[in-house]
């Protein structure tokens, strides 16, 4: 992999696609129930729910 | 481990010649600040760590999860510690929050997984993902306006036209930009041997105005890098308003899935 390109941050909205959605799925012990959509829906719903705050709180910053 | 820690799994990787882990991951730490080690059986070996149940049972994961500053943290320290196995040699890296009760679970499922993590190491050899967002400015796509659309006289009639024509106006333009993310992403695929699609991302956290007509990852061989680099420059010279987004190398996230999935 070019080493270059991969010292720069990546963008946590390309991050969540990848760790989230993807990546060899194995049945876990602890995480059984944890489905694959059911955590991305959960930290979307976290993410989204946080964006949104931190917009308030800058909108009101002014 | 015990009864108070549980094993992440970040990747699995061939096993190391010799015992014990290699030099390079010493010193790197995952999602719980744990030093991150090896778990070798069945000619593979886990890239694991030992994390605290009060941390990571599935309750307080759950938990964690709605927490956006957790999560970042947590998901940039499994994909630290994949790209950095991944410095070592091949890696197929796994869900996030894969965990098991002890390393000799691990060892098991390593046995009985065997031959598909083989296959799968074996088909993203040599191979890295890139991902490429294209958005639009849906004000370029769409037509001249519309000088007169009709219902002369009738106030009520003109709106309702009016409003028919912007919304076919609308799809007009979606079905223009969808036809050009379909070329982009025609051109993109052709030095690359397999290509994922992810879902179009919310505008609230992906911070972009428009549409957002493409959001996908292929899968390229290594000799083959510049080549594709060269179609992601070309395409943003021939298509000016379309904005092109290149991120990675990444791990191969989006290719570990059996073949099939993959068009």
């Amino acid at each position: 992999m070019t080493h270059a390109v991969e010292r720069r941050e990546v963008a946590l909205v390309d991050l969540l696609d990848r760790v989230l959605a993807g990546g060899v799925v194995i049945a876990g012990e602890i995480t059984l129930t944890i489905a694959d959509v059911d955590l991305v829906r959960i930290s979307l719903r976290a993410l989204i729910a946080s964006v949104r705050m931190e917009d308030q709180d800058g909108d009101d910053g002014h | 481990m015990n009864e108070s820690h549980a094993t992440w799994l970040y990747a699995v990787t061939t096993a190391p010649p010799g015992n014990g882990p290699p030099q390079a991951l010493t010193g790197v730490t995952g999602v719980a600040h744990e030093p991150v080690r090896l778990v070798v059986g069945s000619g593979l070996a886990a890239v694991v760590g030992s994390v605290p149940l009060s941390d990571f049972a599935e309750e307080a994961l759950r938990d964690h999860l709605e927490d956006l500053r957790w999560l970042e943290r947590t998901a940039r320290a499994h994909h630290r510690v994949i790209n950095e196995s991944a410095h070592h040699g091949q890696v197929v890296p796994l869900r996030f929050a894969t965990l098991y009760h002890d390393d000799d679970r691990v060892r098991a499922m390593l046995d009985e997984r065997r031959d598909d993590l083989m296959d799968t190491l074996g088909r993203v050899e040599g191979r890295t993902e890139w991902g490429v967002k294209a958005y639009v400015d849906p004000g370029a796509f769409a037509a001249a306006p519309a000088e007169d659309t009709g219902g002369g006289d009738r106030p009520g009639t003109a709106y309702l036209m009016r409003r028919r024509a912007q919304r076919q106006e609308r799809d007009t333009a979606h079905d223009r930009a969808a036809a050009r993310a379909e070329e982009i992403h025609t051109a993109l695929a052709a030095p690359a041997v397999a290509t994922a699609a992810h879902p179009p991302q919310d505008t609230a956290l992906a911070a972009y105005e428009g549409w957002m007509v493409l959001n996908n990852s292929y899968l390229v061989p290594d000799n083959a890098t510049d080549d594709f680099t060269a179609i992601v420059d070309a395409l943003r010279e021939r298509y000016p308003d379309i904005t092109l987004e290149l991120s990675g190398p990444w791990p191969p996230y989006s290719f570990t899935a059996p073949p099939e999935e993959s068009p």
